[in-house]
């Protein structure tokens, strides 16, 4: 009575590596994606760096996302395009999700589910800027959507706010195209993009980066004519005073992602607030059995390389998945870190070679990350230097460790002074 | 001395160049490349260029394309001139040559993206 063993939701890098992986492990697996195109946002992303770890290359976005697409036309894996997922219904042994496109209304019946719906960016209004509603304020996202898919430029002369790299990218971009970038404009202390974005996308430009401060207003009526900024203090709170008009076309955003879990949590998926995703065990099922989750929809990556492998582990999982008990223990975390991800185990299942992704919270220096079992350290590793926009990725047996049920397992980072 | 972080990959390490009588000594680097990249940065800095041609198809307005190959860091507005000055009437493939040789530098400007031939993917088998 099934159409398929496992269900993808969304066509970009982690659902394309969760649907091929789905297959190579004996599944019979779909893909849906509401573009018209496979490839996710890596569509957009014309820049080179892409799969350095995974092809030891520095690929372009398309280039990179296409060697998966490659793989996906090889397997004849289906694919359903502009295709929209509205529900998802829960079934005694499956799921049964509910899709709109051109041919109508179509219900599709699915063993398992992998969420690969990506993340979204968060907006002007999310960060409090007051003013009138011109045109000429994009996210950064959107810009690159103008500049490098509808080959118009959206922008003459713009302020940047934010230090992501998507912001610093389209810093880089729109000034090889001619448009004069006044400065990027971070409300933190520290730049939230990469270090070698902050270098080869600003500084090889002379594009200024003015850490705490921030917009906290804009101008124009039909068109953005300025923005006002102001310096922030400790607590990011703007300094009266220090305010300053700054002449320009357009406002561009990059201030952080958000992981979209709007059907996941219509399935009643517990999220992490941590993460904005699903909380997972090593095999990176959600709390709903059946239900996977990958990518950006998981917590938000800054390399593509983990988007892909997160995927890969969630799709083998989702094909080799079989109803049955789980006994979960939860992975605790100490203050120093922005987040842990996978966040449980099941110790019903094979924790030999656990992937986990870590941020810390501030930038740290000399650290050293301590995995312990009620109380007692077993694992330790050192590290140089923790930042927050440097993912940290390590694998371990966690089997070793004599975990059980009632097992305290806690992650802790202690800074050397 | 010098100091600049490494743009070769996400770890971006912190590199220290020491010149004497014109030979290198580079130091906070984790791997070749961050060496090769810290001689190259004091003698003849590179980079590679990702942007987009202009096409006559309606459906793919621009093209993805980048430099085979690093570039001087000071030619990288004119490779920008000649990659503005194209507008495609072919429908190429990823790796092909949208511009040979560019100003001589021995570098191609490839596509990136097989967009413009890809044949439209949609098979469904649901119910």
């Amino acid at each position: 009575m099934f159409d398929y063993d496992v269900t993808v939701i969304g066509g970009g890098p982690a659902g394309l590596a969760a649907a091929i992986s789905a297959h190579d492990n004996g599944a019979k697996a779909l893909v849906i994606e509401r573009e018209e195109r496979l490839g996710g946002m890596l569509k957009q992303c014309i820049h080179d760096g892409f799969g350095l770890s995974r092809f030891g290359e520095r690929l372009a976005g398309p280039e990179y996302v296409e060697r998966f697409m490659t793989e996906l036309y090889k397997r004849n894996i289906d694919a359903m395009l502009r295709t929209f997922v509205t529900r998802v219904e829960k079934l005694p042994d499956g799921f049964c999700v509910v899709t709109v496109n051109g041919e109508g209304l179509k219900k599709i019946y699915t063993k398992t589910l992998v969420l690969a719906t990506g993340c979204r960016e968060r907006t002007a209004k999310q960060v409090f800027i007051h003013g009138t509603r011109p045109a000429g304020v994009f996210t950064a996202g959107t810009a690159q959507h103008f500049t490098n898919r509808l080959g118009v430029m959206p922008t003459k002369r713009c302020v940047i706010l934010g230090s992501g790299d998507i912001g610093l990218i389209m810093a880089r971009r729109l000034t090889l195209e001619g448009a004069e970038v006044l400065g990027v404009y971070e409300i933190n202390p520290t730049p939230s993009g990469l270090t070698r974005n902050i270098h080869q996308c600003l500084y090889d430009y002379d594009i200024p980066l003015y850490l705490s401060h921030t917009v906290t207003r804009v101008f124009g009526a039909d068109r953005l004519e300025a923005v006002e900024i102001c310096e922030v203090d400790e607590n990011l709170r703007p300094i009266k005073g220090t305010e300053k008009r700054v002449e320009c076309d357009a406002l561009i955003v990059s201030v952080g992602l958000i992981p979209e879990n709007e059907l996941a949590e219509s399935i009643g998926v517990s999220l992490d607030g941590h993460t904005g995703g699903p909380v997972c065990d090593g095999q990176l099922m959600t709390s709903v059995p059946g239900v996977f989750s990958c990518g950006n929809a998981l917590h938000v990556n800054d390399l593509v390389d983990f988007v892909s492998a997160s995927g890969e582990e969630a799709g083998k999982n989702a094909a080799l998945f079989a109803a049955k008990s789980q006994r979960r223990v939860n992975i605790n975390i100490g203050g120093e870190f922005l987040y842990l991800v996978p966040q449980q185990l099941d110790l019903e299942a094979d924790n030999s070679k656990i992937t986990f992704y870590f941020r810390s919270k501030k930038v740290l220096g000399k650290s050293t990350l301590r995995l312990k079992v009620d109380g007692a350290e077993v694992w330790k590793r050192r590290y140089p230097l923790l930042r927050p926009p440097e993912m940290q990725q390590l694998v371990l047996d966690m089997n070793k460790f004599g975990i059980s049920e009632s097992s305290d397992v806690r992650f802790e980072i202690e800074v050397a002074e | 001395m010098k100091e600049f972080n490494c743009i070769g990959c996400p770890r971006g390490c912190l590199l220290r160049v020491e010149e004497e009588n014109g030979e290198f000594t580079v130091s906070g680097n984790s791997c070749e490349n961050g060496r090769k990249f810290a001689i190259s940065e004091m003698t003849e800095p590179k980079r590679t260029i990702c942007s987009t041609v202009k096409t006559v198809f309606a459906d793919v307005p621009v093209l993805p394309v980048r430099v085979s190959a690093d570039i001087p860091k000071d030619r990288i507005f004119d490779v920008m001139r000649e990659i503005n000055s194209v507008t495609l009437d072919k429908r190429i493939s990823g790796g092909d040559a949208v511009i040979e040789n560019v100003l001589d530098l021995g570098v191609d400007v490839i596509s990136t993206s097989n967009i413009l031939n890809e044949h439209i993917y949609i098979k469904t088998e649901g119910k």
